[in-house]
């Protein structure tokens, strides 16, 4: 595999070198991931260049989320145009609805669905925990709602955004939140979840080295800086 | 409408602008594949995601827009600036940043490079949507992401960054 894989740079890439895009986004069935998994497992250089591949497809995110959104120009002129539409029939309209409404049918990709259930389990579980020790913790003093110090540092901790592999298990995501101290604050766009680290500011560096730490985790296939 | 709209226009006002390269065509361009979107509704057969149809059809709107612009020579500009960057000695510096060289060789991809890249990585496509929304075979669809990656690699290593492959 080791010959293949670099005989391919001189000649045709192989079907599974290919894939590795793929792979990296998530986006092979079952049965193509398994292939591309054994191949990496076999072959070292396939996998040199598969963590190439991760840093493309990050930065290709990143590069991406900074492009901004249009402005509200764009909605007021599309609304404007559609106002101008002639009027449809009824019967086209309905079929308007029915069409419209098997969009929605086809909204939810395997990977938004998997990770939209995997993220509501790990929130309610964030959610017993959290609740637990507040139970265990309560007493009878009250609190001001002020910003304290301490608040304003949590703001000021490092979030990131972050796609778990697809075997990840719970068990695993408990334990690597705990392990970093992490937490999940929101989900963010498809698959990806915000997470907080700690509760307080970190410096350029360490931040870098966390974001290195944690995309070189098992069980994580995508971790970018977030503000 | 507006359901729809709030939730797909900022992704396909990036992918629209990774295109054309221009906000202000980029933000007409979401107008028109909306309104096309609206016009065309009946005859959205539900068989391919959401996503897949309004970025097929914001591909064809922007590649009718480049073609109006002319975009190739930007293309070649793009590239020129790379190349030219790899004999600037302050690259010595910005080689130690590795992810603002690859973003930066990730924009000066030709328009058909950068717009298999982002779909892959970025739309998270696999490789049938994308061999439907660019219109081209599956395995044409790999064989370019491949080479577009080849080509990533030669800009950076132009660019003075060298990552073990190819």
């Amino acid at each position: 595999m080791m010959a293949l894989s670099k005989k391919m740079l001189e000649q045709e890439p192989s079907e599974i070198e290919m894939l590795l895009p793929w792979h990296a986004a998530g986006t092979l069935n079952a049965r193509d991931a398994r292939r591309v998994e054994e191949a990496l497992a076999r072959d070292p250089d396939l996998a040199r260049q598969y963590a190439v591949i991760r840093e493309e497809y990050a930065e290709t995110i990143g590069l991406n989320e900074t492009l901004g959104a249009p402005s509200a120009r764009a909605m007021q002129k599309l609304f404007a145009a559609i106002d101008a539409e002639p009027v449809r029939q009824p019967s086209a309209l309905s079929s308007l609805s029915s069409r419209v409404a098997a969009f929605f049918a086809g909204l939810s990709p395997r990977t938004l669905a998997w990770s939209a259930s995997l993220g509501a389990i790990a929130l309610v579980l964030q959610a017993g925990v959290i609740g637990a020790v507040l139970v265990k913790n309560q007493s009878a003093t009250y609190q001001t709602a002020s910003l304290t110090a301490d608040t304003r540092a949590a703001q000021q901790a490092p979030h990131a955004l972050v796609r778990f592999a697809p075997e990840a298990k719970i068990a695993d995501i408990t334990a690597l939140l705990d392990a970093y101290q992490a937490s999940i604050v929101d989900s963010a766009r498809e698959g990806m979840f915000r997470l907080q680290f700690g509760s307080k500011a970190m410096s350029k560096d360490e931040v870098a080295s966390l974001m290195n730490r944690l995309q070189g985790e098992k069980i994580v296939s995508l971790a970018v800086p977030a503000q | 409408m507006q359901v729809l709209y709030g939730r797909h226009h900022v992704r396909v006002f990036r992918f629209g602008l990774r295109l054309v390269r221009d906000e202000q065509i980029a933000e007409d361009l979401i107008s028109e594949v909306f309104l096309d979107v609206w016009r065309q509704a009946g005859k959205f057969e539900g068989r391919s995601a959401v996503t897949t149809w309004l970025l097929a059809i914001t591909r064809f709107k922007a590649l009718s827009a480049l073609r109006r612009r002319k975009d190739a020579e930007l293309d070649d500009e793009a590239a020129h600036a790379i190349e030219d960057a790899s004999d600037n000695p302050e690259v010595a510096v910005t080689k130690k940043d590795t992810g603002e060289a690859l973003r930066k060789c990730l924009t000066a991809l030709s328009a058909e490079h950068r717009e298999i890249v982002d779909l892959v990585y970025y739309h998270e496509k696999s490789v049938e949507e994308v061999a439907e929304i660019v219109g081209i075979p599956e395995n044409t669809v790999k064989t370019r992401l491949f080479y577009a990656r080849k080509k990533l690699a030669e800009l950076l290593k132009a660019a003075g960054v060298e990552r073990g492959w190819p």
